[in-house]
């Protein structure tokens, strides 16, 4: 029995897939925290490229640039989950059905 | 046993992507976000693990503290802040989950051909020299090292409008947190 070695196409493959499974959760969820994990979904499977790629180059730059995604992923959580906490004490919901008007 | 020692590498890297995919699986399709974040986490563990295996050793260690200590911690606290009572009366999918469904696999199905399309079919097996990653000025040192070279010389500009980013981030989060 043998095995392919792992090469960069089996990390696009999986963060292909891992994707289709977080923007799949953004388009269909109505939970705002449910919506917000899957963004982190899909910013995972652009590390994962990211990491692919600076492996298969032998240049560090994209593991730097996955540095830089990690920070801007924890930003968006931060400012994400202050929105979902600002809406929860105007509607005392989650659900984005019920948060289509953008009144203060 | 010699099969592990010899396919050790390709064994992780399967079993990692299985975690990942069912803790993705997971998010998207429990009910409940706190059971979701649980999945995210072993998700993000994953991830990370999947980065050691691409000598990507700073990246996956930051991974493990960024996302499965800072992130996951907010969202924590954030879905025990919020009450989730009454989750089962309401329905969980929009009612457009089948054009979604076929947006994301049409998506998906893209992706997948222009990794077929790649030159060598994504198969290469891309080590074109891990010991670049630990390099710095051609002495071998480590990874984080290595990073750090490449972060502050090549990419200081970049680093600084990170930081004054995530200053705004917190800004705006306590601004948009506090009571009215």
């Amino acid at each position: 029995m043998s095995l392919a070695p792992i090469g960069t196409g089996h990390f696009l493959v999986l963060g292909a897939i891992l994707f289709g499974i977080g923007l799949f959760g953004i388009l269909t969820r109505r939970n705002l925290i449910t919506v917000l994990m899957s963004v982190e979904l899909l910013l995972n499977s652009a590390n994962l490229n990211l990491v692919a790629f600076a492996h298969e180059r032998a240049d560090l730059t994209g593991q730097v640039f996955a540095v830089f995604t990690i920070a801007v992923a924890a930003g968006e959580a931060a400012v994400g989950l202050g929105i979902l906490l600002a809406l929860f004490r105007l509607r005392a919901t989650t659900e984005l059905d019920r948060a289509r008007e953008l009144e203060g | 046993m010699e099969l592990l020692i010899a396919h050790g590498a390709t064994i992780l890297f399967y079993l990692f992507a299985a975690v990942v995919v069912a803790g993705a699986v997971g998010v998207v399709a429990l009910r409940n976000p706190m059971y979701g974040a649980l999945c995210l986490l072993a998700t993000f563990l994953g991830v990370a693990a999947l980065f050691l295996l691409r000598h990507a050793e700073f990246v996956g260690v930051v991974q493990i503290f960024v996302y499965g200590g800072g992130v996951m911690v907010l969202f924590l606290f954030v879905i025990m802040l919020v009450n989730l009572h009454r989750l089962r009366e309401v329905r969980m999918l929009a009612s457009t989950a089948p054009l979604a469904a076929v947006v994301a696999v049409l998506l998906v199905g893209m992706l997948l051909w222009a990794v077929v399309a790649l030159p060598g079919g994504g198969a290469a097996a891309g080590a074109a020299g891990t010991a670049a990653l630990r390099e710095v000025a051609g002495e071998e040192l480590g990874n984080s090292e290595a990073v750090a070279w490449v972060l502050f010389r090549d990419h200081l500009v970049a680093f600084e409008v990170a930081s004054l980013f995530l200053l705004v981030a917190m800004i705006g989060a306590v601004v948009l947190g506090r009571k009215r």
